[in-house]
């Protein structure tokens, strides 16, 4: 049983990245260079290494120490903030600022605790327009409103 | 002295015009916005703004984006004496007095002495901004790149030592940043490394998605995460405004001493306002006789850490301005604001571009004049926006995320990085490792490679080179004992006692 499993992770956390940067850049065979002419392979092999020895150390620390477990994860915010967020600049250029808006808000508002239809429409039509005006008309952002196939 | 008035009269011409001075006014009053909404912070707010400054001019643009930061720093106080809650965490000892005042009807005073402190404070570190700054470019103008190296290095120690948590942890988070900063094209060589064929990843991570991702949604799924809040709003009524005689007489040392603190911890690489009102706080209730008061309604614990942290707030960019070197997140992303306009940051923009670099200087003092005029009297309103619920507020906040990252470069990926992030940092809030170093050494990546390169070019790949060089050796010296002192058991100790002060 791990007694610090929050420093453990972060560990294999800095391990596992630091390591695979290195790895990258050996297996890709990024120029090493020499220490007077760095090739673009030197600082990020060393720094790589640098980190996943770091993450080792963190690693061997945690097993040793005793430390605060890793709170349950909030998944249900998490994906569904994410998902809007995603889902917003994927379909931005095909549907326009204002649906993509309406969609970032109805879906990122199932990540709230109370979640309420109609709520999340009204803020979505207002937070639409003030963007609009803002970001468009204002600072000229270059945003399609309203769906390509609509405007043509 | 009389280049110091040449220098100011320019600074004011250019601060004085219409257009820089409703910059100004907008970054201000956007900065103290976000203030007292607790949830948003400077870094993402101005993550946020940065594509939308992009077609403005580079003076009119630093400027506004500086009034974010130091309207930050008045914002959060307002919530944090009249409902307890700090809208920033540079706030966070402010509540602890300031809130006890206002229980006993003394809000007035307690927000006028934060707002006089302020300014107070805001003015004398522009002063300090404005007489230390070319001194200290003309030293920089003396380094080379072995002292550059050695001055980020020290730089990113120092922001280790200022973090809170663990030491190693945060210097793996610096070594992570240092790492995802040199994604994209080599400089020197023109070779795309870690881009694995993507060719948006050609031109690297952009750091408005790292911060972004790290501090705005991270922050937001976290907030999300415990659940529905419960704001006790005690509306103190506001009556009276002025502090009594007696009132001055107590505060006006605390404000002194919050000034000079955090004018200092503000040019140290890693601090900045929330050290300083931290350390002005802890100060005043080491030297005060009768320290019982304290966390009771002392007004001193009110006036330090308030001067303290808009002090620090301005004091932080002398570091960028003089150096080029930013010393905590929110100088990083204004060094990035600068690269965007296509300046380098360093010694070099005071002497290139006086009218931006004076101008800034002096819209920090007129928008600390601006900050006192008008948050007083719209204390109100404030507060009002404080009972928009937060699941009305962080849609919000999520519209005004996206469209920024989308209009960087008017394509979804942006938009996806910033999303992983958003997941990358939500695991570090997991895992307890501090963001801030992350940023820092994600800005500093791709410098801190270029000036090893040329010092070891031009030391024909002699590693020594750093530690012959006396005021590289300085530098790196300084940084090693940082390093020894907080590892040593007995700091340690007091400085984890430090970051969990109630």
């Amino acid at each position: 049983m791990l007694k610090n499993p929050k420093d453990f992770w972060s560990g294999v956390m800095f391990a596992v990245i630091g390591f695979a940067f290195a790895i990258v850049v050996k297996v890709y065979d990024y120029p090493m260079g020499t220490a007077s002419r760095m090739g673009a392979g030197y600082f990020p092999f060393v720094l790589g290494n640098v980190m996943g020895v770091l993450g080792l150390i963190i690693i061997g620390q945690a097993l040793l120490s005793s430390g605060a477990r890793i709170g349950k994860f909030a998944w249900q915010p998490l994906i569904w903030v994410l998902a809007g967020f995603v889902i917003f600049g994927l379909t931005a250029k095909l549907v326009g600022l204002v649906i993509a808006i309406v969609l970032l808000v109805v879906i990122s508002s199932f990540g709230g605790h109370e979640h309420k239809w109609k709520e999340a429409f009204i803020s979505s039509a207002v937070l639409a327009v003030c963007s609009v005006a803002v970001f468009v008309y204002g600072l000229k952002l270059p945003f399609p409103i309203w769906p390509s196939f609509i405007t043509g | 002295m009389e280049a110091l008035i040449a220098n100011l009269s320019l600074g004011f011409g250019v601060a004085l015009t219409l257009n820089n001075l409703m910059y100004c006014l907008v970054g201000c009053l956007l900065g103290t916005l976000i203030g007292v909404l607790p949830g948003i912070g400077p870094v993402a707010t101005i993550a946020m703004l940065l594509p939308a400054t992009f077609t403005l001019p580079p003076e009119s643009s630093l400027i506004m984006l500086a009034g974010i930061y130091y309207g930050a720093q008045y914002g959060g106080s307002t919530t944090a004496i009249l409902i307890n809650i700090p809208g920033e965490s540079s706030s966070v000892v402010t509540a602890l007095d300031g809130y006890q005042m206002a229980r006993q009807g003394r809000a007035g005073p307690a927000l006028a002495t934060a707002a006089l402190g302020s300014f107070f404070a805001g003015t004398v570190a522009t002063i300090l901004l404005a007489v230390a700054a070319p001194p200290l470019a003309q030293i920089a103008f003396k380094f080379g790149p072995a002292e550059y190296f050695s001055l980020m290095t020290l730089g990113l120690i120092a922001a280790v030592v200022l973090a809170h948590g663990s030491v190693l942890k945060a210097i793996a988070m610096i070594v992570l940043g240092l790492l995802l900063g040199l994604v994209g094209t080599d400089v020197n060589s023109g070779m795309a490394r870690f881009s694995f064929g993507i060719p948006e990843l050609t031109d690297g991570i952009g750091f408005v998605a790292v911060a972004m991702g790290v501090f705005g949604l991270a922050e937001i799924m976290k907030n999300l995460e415990t659940g529905g809040e419960k704001r006790e709003v005690f509306l103190a009524k506001v009556t009276h405004l002025w502090p009594t005689k007696q009132d001055f007489k107590d505060s006006w040392g605390a404000v002194l001493r919050g000034t000079g603190l955090g004018s200092l911890l503000g040019i140290l690489p890693g601090g900045g306002a929330v050290l300083a009102s931290f350390a002005a706080y802890t100060l005043e209730k080491k030297i005060a006789k009768d320290s019982s008061k304290f966390g009771k309604g002392d007004i001193r614990g009110v006036a330090a850490p308030e001067a303290a942290n808009n002090a620090a707030a301005q004091t932080s960019f002398i570091p960028l301005l003089t150096l080029g070197i930013p010393p905590n997140p929110v100088m990083a992303l204004m060094v990035g604001a600068m690269i965007i306009q296509g300046i380098q940051p360093g010694p070099q923009v005071m002497t290139e571009r006086p009218q931006l670099f004076w101008g800034m200087i002096a819209s920090m003092w007129i928008g600390n004049l601006l900050l006192v005029v008008l948050n007083l009297p719209l204390i109100g309103m404030w507060i009002k926006l404080l009972t928009v619920p937060y699941r009305l507020l962080y849609p919000a906040i999520l519209v005004f995320c996206a469209i920024g990252v989308y209009s960087l470069s008017n394509s979804p990926f942006d938009v996806v990085i910033t999303a992983m992030f958003g997941f990358i940092g939500y695991l570090f809030v997991k895992l307890e490792c501090e963001p801030a170093p992350l940023l820092l050494g994600f800005i500093l990546g791709p410098m801190m490679e270029e000036n090893l390169r040329r010092a070891m070019l031009l030391s024909r790949g002699d590693a020594t080179t750093f530690v012959t060089r006396p005021l590289s050796a300085t530098l790196l010296a300084i940084a090693a004992l940082l390093l020894i002192v907080i590892m040593l058991p007995a700091i340690r100790k007091k400085r984890e006692e430090a970051f969990v002060e109630d």
